[in-house]
């Protein structure tokens, strides 16, 4: 799994629901994994197959089944995307199963963090902008945005752009390939010094 | 003198390695560190391949919870058959703290339990600590005084490899309730009218701090329900000063000092308090006294109304909320307008780390003591953890459930995720002390009203939806 990001050009799939929690974005069942494997068909499930089945009958105006937004690799969102649970699967499930950004005006807070880890871009945009994608991508489902890291700019379908803010150190990180627990790993001296100027309190802790 | 500093910024001042600095983010060291069987796997096998040791196993503990049965009769070796993925799961764990030395409560470990009941209850969690867990509730440990929030699986690995994490500081937000609370009113209402307030995502980027009479008055337990929930609505932490009421619950648990440390972690507690003058990024203030025991009636947390009022009209919703108050209307099979009162229901559901611990059971107990729950009603009650379950039964109140009509049931998370096979069935409607209606969230297909333990009980002996003033009149 790629945990890089610099630019991606391509078409959005719509999902203009706001507060859509990490439950919906993989439920429960599917946290049974030990690893980070086939979460892809867990992903939305309720939302995308007859009674949550992913071997069941697909539904089939939800937007990942319909054929106009299959490829598209973009989620469009309503606002606080990802709010909820914690759990990781549900980034690893959108990148499982291949998208590559999400795009909404606001993101929960541990949401942010997970998928900024795992090479997934969070591109938050204020409510103007995320009203004309939503209505570009109505108007024609082929419209394609370009989201650039580096200038941290996403081009809009009217030739206009808009920056939008991503946290510089996992922008770094996402650009370069930096692995962030090598980078803390790096950091044992000072962790060392803190253990060792605090030991007294943290035994009395372990005690 | 130093300048006045509010109570998360003590902590986060103290557990700094590094400060942040151009855009890089500080390094957070953690004091204790929370694990269970379904957020860890992950981070274990990545520990595994990278060669790594867990730095600090010492300050380190694990529960099994999520997925773990609460039907007396399934042991290990049935769970084995019957679920095989989740007891898979329950191994694995074992045989990671095996491998890393990490104290681990398993099945049959009478300090078990729910992750954030237990932290507590053994005195593990303590003022002016950092804990984390690969959990979003970890948020209730901050009814001790202490920063607690929720980390992602990869950060889980940060965690058992340096003991450290990569934060960005977060922002500061009073949670004011002033007034005295009014009969059949508890901290569970407190926290549902806080969210319906806020936003769900009003906390987003936050810590909430809660202050004000009406939390001072709270006991341990009732603090650690509004802690609970503050990432409903949208904060990552909640916390609350740490005071007698705390120093009094902690005194002669497992784990807390004791002795001459004691009184040394005492005089260290009393200077975590926010400092008058201290200013928070945010402030909001909620009139405890005028609070009504509360219901959600939506798709989240933040849709919640006073019991006796009605689901606010089509009008009453910003235009660009509608579509998605609709969305959540029609998964309820309720309309706009109506009125929650008297709705038919086919669950009750008393558990989870928002309503687990022995006050919310006693609290639920003190409503049916005597009476019986309503024909054809299931009636779920789930203690958070071994060590509430046996002093239940011991006091009686367990006893009082049964009689009633209830399942009592072993430790676990149960029906607030239905992992474990305690679910709702497509188109039910529960009422549930558990801190989150989202969609199937406590099965496919169900529908949950998150409320009081005091209003599920007293739901629970009319089958619907019930104000508990009246059953206490
Ligand atoms: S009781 Fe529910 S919310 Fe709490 S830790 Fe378990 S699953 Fe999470």
């Amino acid at each position: 799994m790629s945990k890089s990001f610099t630019r991606y050009t391509g078409t959005m799939a719509p999902l203009p629901i706001q507060n859509i929690d990490t439950d919906q974005i993989i439920p429960a069942s599917y946290l049974k994994v030990t690893d980070r494997s086939g979460l892809a068909s867990g992903l939305f499930s309720r939302w995308r197959y007859l009674d949550g089945d992913p071997e069941g009958e697909p539904i089939s105006d939800f937007v990942l089944n319909r054929a106009e937004h299959g490829e598209a690799r973009i989620l469009l969102a309503g606002d606080n995307f990802g709010c909820g649970s914690s759990r990781e699967h549900a980034p690893w499930a959108l990148v499982g199963y291949g998208f590559r950004a999400v795009i909404s005006t606001s993101f929960a807070d541990i949401f942010r963090s997970n998928a900024l880890k795992n090479g997934l871009l969070i591109v938050p945009v204020a409510e103007d902008v995320s009203a004309s994608l939503f209505d570009a991508v109505a108007a024609d489902p082929a419209t394609e945005v370009t989201i650039d890291l580096k200038a941290r700019t996403l081009s809009l379908p009217d030739g206009g752009e808009t920056n939008f803010e991503v946290d510089p150190f996992a922008r770094r990180c996402l650009l370069d390939g930096t692995d962030q627990l090598g980078y803390l790993l790096n950091q044992a001296p000072a962790i060392r010094a803190f253990e060792a100027a605090n030991a007294a309190r943290l035994d009395t802790r372990s005690g | 003198m130093s300048r006045a500093r509010t109570l998360f910024e003590k902590i986060w001042r103290r557990h700094l390695v590094t400060a942040e600095e151009r855009g890089l983010p500080a390094t957070l060291f953690i004091d204790l560190h929370l694990v269970h069987e379904v957020t860890s796997p992950q981070a274990f096998t990545e520990l595994a391949e990278r060669g790594l040791a867990v730095r600090r196993p010492d300050l380190t503990l694990a529960t099994m919870d999520h997925s773990t049965p609460t039907d007396p009769s399934i042991d290990t070796a049935r769970l084995r058959v019957l679920d095989p993925e989740g007891s898979a799961q329950l191994d694995q764990l074992e045989a990671n703290c095996e491998r890393y030395g990490i104290p681990l409560y398993a099945m049959g470990d009478e300090r078990r339990g729910i992750v954030h009941v237990i932290g507590p209850e053994l005195g593990a969690t303590q003022p002016g600590m950092t804990v984390v867990c690969g959990d979003s509730h970890t948020s209730t440990h901050g009814a001790v005084g202490a920063l607690a929030f929720g980390i992602g699986t990869s950060e889980v690995g940060h965690v058992l490899a340096t003991q450290c994490l990569l934060q960005h500081r977060p922002k500061t937000y009073e949670v004011r309730v002033d007034g005295r609370l009014q009969e059949g009113v508890v901290a569970k209402d407190i926290i549902l009218a806080v969210i319906a307030k806020l936003g769900i995502g009003g906390g987003t980027g936050h810590v909430f701090e809660y202050t004000g009479e009406a939390i001072r008055a709270l006991d341990m337990e009732g603090r650690m329900t509004v802690c609970n929930m503050s990432i409903e609505g949208g904060a990552r932490a909640g916390l609350i000063a740490p005071d007698d009421v705390t120093f009094d619950y902690l005194e002669g648990r497992p784990m807390a000092p004791s002795g001459e440390a004691w009184e040394a972690a005492l005089e260290d507690w009393r200077s975590l308090p926010t400092d008058g003058g201290a200013v928070y990024d945010r402030t909001a203030m909620v009139d405890g006294s005028s609070l009504e025991p509360m219901v959600t009636y939506g798709t989240n947390p933040g849709m919640a109304i006073p019991i006796a009022g009605a689901i606010p009209e089509d009008e009453a919703v910003e235009p660009e909320k509608r579509a998605s108050f609709r969305k959540a209307l029609d998964y309820m099979a309720l309309e706009p307008g109506q009125q929650l009162e008297g709705k038919p229901i086919d669950v009750v559901f008393v558990g989870s780390c928002t309503n687990s611990r022995y006050s919310d059971l006693a609290a639920a107990a003190g409503i049916l003591r005597g009476r019986k729950v309503a024909d054809g009603l299931r009636v779920l009650v789930v203690p958070g953890s071994d060590a509430v379950k046996r002093q239940a039964e011991r006091d009686g109140l367990a006893q009082v459930f049964v009689d009633a009509g209830a399942e009592w049931r072993e430790a676990g998370c149960s029906m607030c995720l239905a992992m474990n096979g305690d679910q709702l069935a497509p188109g039910q409607y529960a009422v549930s002390t558990s801190n989150r209606n989202f969609e199937g969230r406590q099965g496919a297909g169900g529908r949950t009203f998150l409320a009081s333990p005091l209003t599920a009980a007293a739901s629970a002996i009319t089958g619907r939806v019930t104000d508990v003033r009246e059953v206490l009149s």
